[in-house]
C-alpha cells in the first residue's frame, strides 16, 4: 500500500495516558420493550482499541451512540474528553461531536451527495474555505485508497468502498476517538481485511483511540495481533508495542467480561467459549 | 422432551391482557407526545431562522423543489378551477340575468378560499410527501444520525430550509394561481356567458378589498407552515424501515391536507370577524 496519511490527530485536551478518554458509570438505558443496557460500566483509555463484543441486540450500537452522545441514558454517567456528556444541552453536544469520529454500521453516506461533498461535509460545517478543503478531501481518500471516487455518488460504490468512504468522512478533521459500530458486518472476508487494515493503520498512524462494535470475534484478535508498519508500509505480525487492545463482552445490558485478547482465549466460561467457536 | 438449542422456552403465565382504560389512556399519552414533538419541532423550526447557522444553499435548492417545482400543476388546476367556477354559477346567474356578476364571485371565491386551500392542498400532495419520504429514507439510513455525529443540527439543516421555501413560495404559487385562476374565468364567460372580457376584469378587480387580500395571503402562509413542518415531522419520526417511509409519505399528505381544511374553517371564521371589527 502507498498512500499518504493526513497529519496526527488532535491531542485529547484533557486526557492523558492512562487516564480514561471514555468512561461509562453504570449506564441505564431502555425503550418501550425493556430496558437494554443496566448498569453498563467500562472505560477506554488514550490510545487503546476497546472491541465491544455482544449478540445482536445486547446494546453494543447503543453504547457507541451514547459515547458519542447521539443518545442519553436513563441513569448514570457517560464521559468523554474529560467532560460529562450526559448532562449537556442538544448545542453543547453538537460542539463536542466535532471531536469524534463515528463509522456507522452501514456507512450512512449522505446519498445526494458525491463521495467528495460526503468526505468534505464536515470541513465545510466547520467554514474552511474551498481552496484547504480540496487537498485535505484528497488526502483522506487518498488514506483509504478511493481517491479516483470523489466524483461518484454513493450509490455507485460497492459496500466495502462505502465503508472505507465513511472511515475517510470520520477522520477528516482528525478526531483523537473513533467509534466504529460493525464496520465489517456484512463483507467479504478480504473487504472485511482491508477495512480492519485501515483501522490498524489509524489506530497505528495516528494513535487513535477507538471503540469497535463487532459481532466478528476474528476482527478483534486482528486488531490485537497485528501493527501496521508505517515504514515499511505493510500489516505485520505481532501487537504494536504502544497499541493495548482489550475485549469487552455485553450480556444482557451489562459487562460479561472484560479484558485482554489472552485473557479472553483463556477463559473456561461457557457463555465466552461460545464466541470463540 | 429434549433440550435443543432450537426449543422454544414457553412462558409459564401469560400476562394478562391490558384493560380499555390502559389501552385508552395509552393512547391518550402517544396523541399527547405527538403533539408536543409536532409543537417543539414547529416552534425549532421558526427559532432557527432567528440565529446561525443559516443554510442559504439549501433554502434555495428547497425553494426550487418546492416553489418551481409546483408550477406547472398550480397553473393547470388553477385554470381550470377558475373556468368551472364561472360555468357552475354563470349559469345560475343567468337565470335572473345577473351574468355580469360572475367575475365578482369568481374572484373573491378565488382571492379569499379556493387560491389558497387548492394551492395548499396541490403542495401538500406534492411537497408534504416528498420531504417525508426524502428525511424519512435518511432517518432509517442513519443519514440524520450521521449528521448529528457530525454535529450539525438536522433541525436547522433539514427542517428551517424547507419550512422558510414553503413560506416563500407557496405564497407566491397562490398569487399565480388566483391569477390564472381568473384568467380561465375570464376566458370561460368570454367564450361560454358571452361576457366580455373588459367587464369580467373590471369586476373582478373592483369587488375585492384589502382584507380579501390579507385573508388570502395570511391563509397561505399558514398552509405553508403546516405542509412543511407536518412532512418534516412524518419524516424524522419514521420507524420500521422502507415500509415506514412508505406509512409516513401517506401520513404527511393525509394529516397536512386534513389540517389545512381544518385550519382554513378557522381562519375564514376569524378573518370575517375581523373584517367586522377592522
Amino acid at each position: 500500500m502507498a498512500a499518504s496519511v493526513p497529519g496526527p490527530p488532535a491531542a485529547p485536551p484533557q486526557s492523558a495516558n492512562g487516564t480514561p478518554v471514555i468512561a461509562f458509570d453504570n449506564v441505564w438505558l431502555g425503550f418501550d420493550e425493556g430496558p437494554i443496557l443496566q448498569g453498563l460500566s467500562f472505560a477506554a483509555r488514550r490510545g487503546e482499541t476497546l472491541v465491544l463484543l455482544g449478540e445482536t441486540g445486547t446494546g453494543k450500537t447503543l453504547s457507541l451512540k451514547l459515547a458519542a452522545g447521539l443518545l442519553r441514558p436513563d441513569r448514570g454517567s457517560v464521559q468523554a474528553l474529560g467532560q460529562e456528556i450526559s448532562s449537556k444541552s442538544e448545542d453543547e453536544l453538537l460542539q463536542f461531536r466535532r471531536q469524534i469520529g463515528f463509522v456507522f454500521q452501514e456507512g450512512a453516506l449522505f446519498d445526494s451527495l458525491t463521495v467528495g461533498e460526503n468526505v468534505a461535509y464536515r470541513l465545510v460545517e466547520d467554514g474552511a474555505d474551498e481552496q484547504s478543503v480540496e487537498p485535505q478531501v484528497r488526502e483522506v481518500l487518498r488514506f483509504v485508497e478511493l481517491e479516483h471516487t470523489a466524483n461518484m455518488l454513493p450509490s455507485e460504490l460497492s459496500g466495502g468502498m462505502r465503508r472505507r468512504v465513511s472511515i475517510a468522512r470520520a477522520l477528516v478533521n482528525r478526531p483523537p476517538i473513533v467509534l466504529y459500530d460493525s464496520p465489517t458486518a456484512g463483507l467479504d472476508p478480504i473487504t472485511s481485511q482491508t477495512i480492519i487494515t485501515l483501522i490498524l493503520r489509524l489506530r497505528d498512524v495516528y494513535g487513535v483511540t477507538a471503540i469497535m462494535a463487532t459481532h466478528r470475534l476474528q476482527d478483534g484478535f486482528a486488531l490485537a495481533n497485528f501493527h501496521f508498519d508505517s515504514k515499511t508500509r505493510t500489516v505485520r505480525r505481532g501487537a504494536a508495542s504502544d497499541a493495548v487492545t482489550r475485549f469487552l463482552v455485553l450480556r444482557d445490558g451489562h459487562t460479561y467480561f472484560e479484558g485482554s485478547p489472552e485473557e479472553l482465549l483463556k477463559s473456561s466460561d461457557k457463555y465466552l467459549q461460545r464466541f470463540l467457536i | 422432551m429434549s433440550d435443543t438449542p432450537l426449543q422454544v422456552t414457553q412462558p409459564d403465565s401469560t400476562p394478562a391482557p391490558p384493560s380499555v382504560v390502559e389501552v385508552l389512556t395509552e393512547v391518550a399519552k402517544n396523541a399527547v407526545l405527538k403533539v408536543q414533538d409536532y409543537a417543539e419541532l414547529c416552534g425549532r423550526s421558526l427559532s432557527n431562522l432567528f440565529s446561525k447557522p443559516r443554510y442559504h444553499q439549501d433554502t434555495l435548492d428547497q425553494m426550487d423543489d418546492i416553489g418551481v417545482g409546483s408550477l406547472p400543476i398550480v397553473l393547470l388546476s388553477g385554470f381550470f378551477i377558475g373556468a368551472v367556477m364561472v360555468l357552475q354559477t354563470g349559469s345560475q346567474f343567468q337565470r335572473f340575468g345577473q351574468v355580469s356578476l360572475t367575475g365578482d364571485i369568481v374572484s373573491l371565491a378565488l382571492v379569499r378560499e379556493l387560491g389558497p386551500t387548492i394551492t395548499g392542498l396541490l403542495v401538500a400532495g406534492r411537497c408534504a410527501s416528498g420531504i417525508a419520504s426524502e428525511l424519512g429514507s435518511m432517518q432509517v439510513t442513519e443519514q440524520v444520525d450521521a449528521m448529528r455525529a457530525m454535529g450539525t443540527d438536522p433541525s436547522r439543516k433539514l427542517i428551517s430550509p424547507r419550512v422558510l421555501a414553503a413560506l416563500i413560495t407557496v405564497p407566491l404559487l397562490t398569487t399565480i394561481s388566483v391569477f390564472i385562476g381568473l384568467v380561465g374565468g375570464m376566458v370561460a364567460s368570454v367564450f361560454s356567458l358571452r361576457l366580455s372580457a373588459t367587464t369580467f376584469w373590471q369586476r373582478a378587480i373592483a369587488i375585492l378589498e384589502f382584507s380579501d387580500l390579507m385573508q388570502g395571503f395570511t391563509k397561505s402562509l399558514v398552509f405553508a407552515f403546516i405542509l412543511s413542518t407536518v412532512g418534516c415531522y412524518q419524516g424524522l419520526n419514521v420507524r420500521g424501515g422502507t415500509q415506514g417511509v412508505g406509512r409516513a409519505t401517506t401520513q404527511a399528505v393525509v394529516v397536512s391536507s386534513v389540517l389545512i381544511i381544518v385550519a382554513d374553517t378557522f381562519l375564514t371564521k376569524l378573518a370575517l370577524y375581523l373584517a367586522d371589527k377592522l
